[in-house]
């Protein structure tokens, strides 16, 4: 187990520019065994957190992505059908209850991500990806799972973890997630980083983007997020157009405003936001920052 | 934890958590006063968390705390002004009861009938019970969203609500609830337990060149089309009172993905759809107020549905529609019209849903030419002037 100043470094050692109080959220989840809920507005770097944890702790991340009608065979087990039935057909004439118990068994198994989590030997990261796309029920059935991490399948009896994973669940509020998953899980708020941040997020991804264009570009782009628009841009779309004007050979967003301008595109993803930031707004822009 | 139970300080620790235990109490105590869902699994992990290293530095305890008992993203902001406020004596500013009260008296807008402002005339006689008690007692609640969150506000009349503190908790219940229902409503897909059907004959067929050996699989799919919403909601002057909350409500049914198309009428209607999938709501009702200038006179609901009729209903409605009106059926214009015009809308829709307010006051009675002419075309009249009223809306549109 970490103290929270060595999970400081481990992340920023990792690449992951993270808030202050991040590190204390991840020696929560280790101290208190609760999982972790990440909320934000898509775009700010919720899936992120998990493959920063899972490079803090060494290990494995296994992701489970949620969406509507996702199902337990989907996210915890499934018999290989196809095999099953091959090899009745190859045991056929043999004595019946030894086929069934054969086919039965661990070799006809498929591990989905949420049975994977519980029975690695070192406890993965699971992260469970916008769970707010998931129905009522697969949420109900997770809530169980991970207070008591065991899983009973029919046909094999009840699986018993190996290992307690450290759980990361992201919700981007499409859905009002139930009360008592959100008892259940240590709370994280992620809003975009502010200009600071992500002048060193940009730095840290970017090769050859200097720390006066980064912090250039985070300004901008931080003014860009206060226009009203449909799409707010999102860390990835920073670090789009942060790659663009490096890669265009721009060293001072001053110095070619056209340039800025047309590269805007990374940043506004539909018509209507770029049909809003016109050439003026976007010099505007430019002359705010410093 | 094992961790703690090797530490070689744990008795004197425990001394000291004695101490602190009863002060923690009274903070937990004031969190669920503030709506925070703590439970006894919360208070014992806090207690832990202040015997070990956590309690060493203000900041850092407030940060470990405000992961532990926050639930959601209003909680998170509000958490630091509490926290400072018990454990440093910081004052906390008290934004609820300075909510724009002089800029709302000249200027009625949507936005302000939204904020619930009431006119400045009406005396507000009718305020129940004070808000300390609201939240108090919100642990063990289970998996009911919205409205369970505020008890005590689910059967009050929203005319009845005046405390700025309030209405914003009814508005934002009302938001929950819609979020929650618009998800389970629209949804394509219920979860498949056992999945779906096999089509025997496709997999046979399918697999004659594996020697009639059914190793690919074909399974029966649906092909359902998901439930859409229209929202007709009247913001005429009669409707004042409720049209905040209901904006609020359409706002949470709305989004960028669902099927959901929002109208708003009284003299005319207005297409608000796009207006209301703006995320922030503050904002929505701002582009809203310019959309539907005039609200807050009177109500041609005959008219209007003529409009919705004429331009909108070919694209907006399919065979899965359910349109939702929500009017006092006040109508100043011709009540034949909106007869007619009920009568074209019902064979395009599958139900129409009336929502009226008044119903449940006491002697209304749906006396009025309009109204009477509307009701024969609708499947469902109903109250809806409280949020259970609300949430009793869910079953009945679940079937559909």
């Amino acid at each position: 187990m970490k103290n929270r100043e060595e999970i400081a470094q481990a992340l920023a050692a990792s690449g992951y520019i993270a808030d202050g109080e991040l590190a204390t959220a991840i020696s929560l989840m280790q101290l208190l065994r609760r999982p972790l809920l990440l909320e934000g507005e898509a775009g700010v770097g919720k899936t992120e957190v998990a493959k920063a944890l899972a490079s803090v702790h060494a290990t494995e991340l296994i992701r489970l992505q949620c969406y509507e009608g996702l199902d337990q065979s989907a996210a915890l087990y499934e018999w290989n059908y196809q095999r099953q039935l091959l090899s009745i057909q190859a045991h056929r004439g043999d004595n019946p209850d030894d086929v069934e118990h054969q086919i039965f068994s661990e070799k006809y198994l498929l591990e989905r991500p949420l049975l994977a989590a519980i029975r690695r030997d070192k406890p993965p990261v699971l992260l469970i990806d916008e769970i707010d796309r998931a129905d009522d029920e697969f949420e109900a059935f997770l809530l169980e799972l991970l207070s008591d991490f065991q899983v009973s399948i029919p046909e094999l009896g009840t699986i018993t973890a190996t290992t307690i994973p450290h759980v990361v669940l992201t919700s981007n509020g499409t859905r009002e997630l139930s009360d008592a998953l959100r008892r259940r899980c240590l709370y994280h708020y992620v809003d975009y980083p502010d200009a600071d941040r992500e002048a060193r997020i940009i730095m840290a991804r970017i090769d050859g983007a200097s720390a006066s264009l980064s912090l250039q570009i985070a300004r901008m782009v931080e003014g860009v997020r206060k226009e009203e628009l449909r799409k707010v841009p999102g860390v990835a779309e920073t670090l789009d157009w942060a790659a663009a004007l490096v890669g265009l050979d721009v060293r001072d967003l001053h110095d070619a405003p056209e340039t800025v301008h047309e590269t805007l595109m990374c940043l506004l993803k539909t018509h209507e936001d770029k049909s809003r930031v016109t050439r003026e707004v976007s010099e505007r822009l430019l002359g705010k920052v410093a | 934890m094992s961790c703690c139970g090797t530490n070689p300080g744990y008795q004197e620790l425990d001394e000291v958590s004695r101490l602190v235990s009863s002060r923690l109490a009274a903070f937990l105590k004031t969190l669920r006063d503030s709506g925070f869902a703590v439970g006894l699994a919360e208070g014992q992990d806090a207690a832990e968390l202040m015997t070990a290293s956590y309690a060493a530095k203000p900041g850092l305890l407030r940060s470990a705390f405000k992961h532990l008992f926050s639930a959601r993203k209003s909680d998170w902001e509000k958490f630091d002004g509490i926290f400072d406020a018990f454990w440093l004596g910081k004052r906390v500013r008290s934004r609820s009861m300075t909510m724009g009260a002089s800029k709302a008296a000249n200027n009625p807008s949507l936005k302000t009938l939204a904020d619930g402002q009431r006119s400045s005339g009406e005396t507000a006689m009718d305020q129940v019970s004070s808000t300390d008690d609201v939240g108090a007692d919100r642990t063990g609640e289970g998996r009911m969203e919205g409205a369970s969150r505020a008890d005590n506000l689910a059967e009050v009349d929203f005319r009845k609500l005046a405390d700025p503190a309030q209405i914003e908790q009814a508005h934002e219940a009302a938001a929950r609830l819609a979020r929650a229902m618009r998800t389970r409503l629209t949804r394509r897909d219920l979860a498949r337990r056992r999945g779906y059907r096999l089509d025997l004959r496709r997999t046979i067929h399918g697999n004659i060149s594996h020697g009639g050996v059914p190793i690919d699989l074909v399974r029966r799919r649906r092909k359902t089309k998901p439930l859409r919403l229209v929202m007709l909601l009247d913001a005429s002057g009669s409707m004042s009172m409720y049209t905040g909350i209901f904006l609020r409500f359409i706002h949470g049914v709305l989004d960028q993905f669902r099927e959901a198309e929002a109208f708003l009428f009284h003299t005319r209607l207005a297409h608000v759809s796009d207006a209301m999938k703006e995320k922030d709501a503050a904002r929505a009702l701002d582009r809203l107020s310019i959309l539907a200038q005039g609200a807050g006179g009177g109500t041609r609901i005959g008219e209007s549905l003529q409009t919705f009729n004429r331009w909108h209903a070919s694209r907006v409605i399919h065979s899965r529609t359910v349109v939702m009106i929500v009017s006092d059926g006040y109508e100043t214009g011709d009540a034949a019209l909106l007869g007619r015009e009920m009568a074209a809308l019902g064979r395009r829709c599958r139900r129409i849903v009336w929502l009226n307010p008044m119903m449940a006051w006491e002697g209304y009675a749906p006396e009025a030419a309009g109204i009477k002419a509307a009701l024969r075309h609708v499947d469902l009249y109903a109250p809806a002037n409280t949020l259970n009223s609300l949430t009793a809306l869910e079953p009945y549109l679940a079937k559909l």
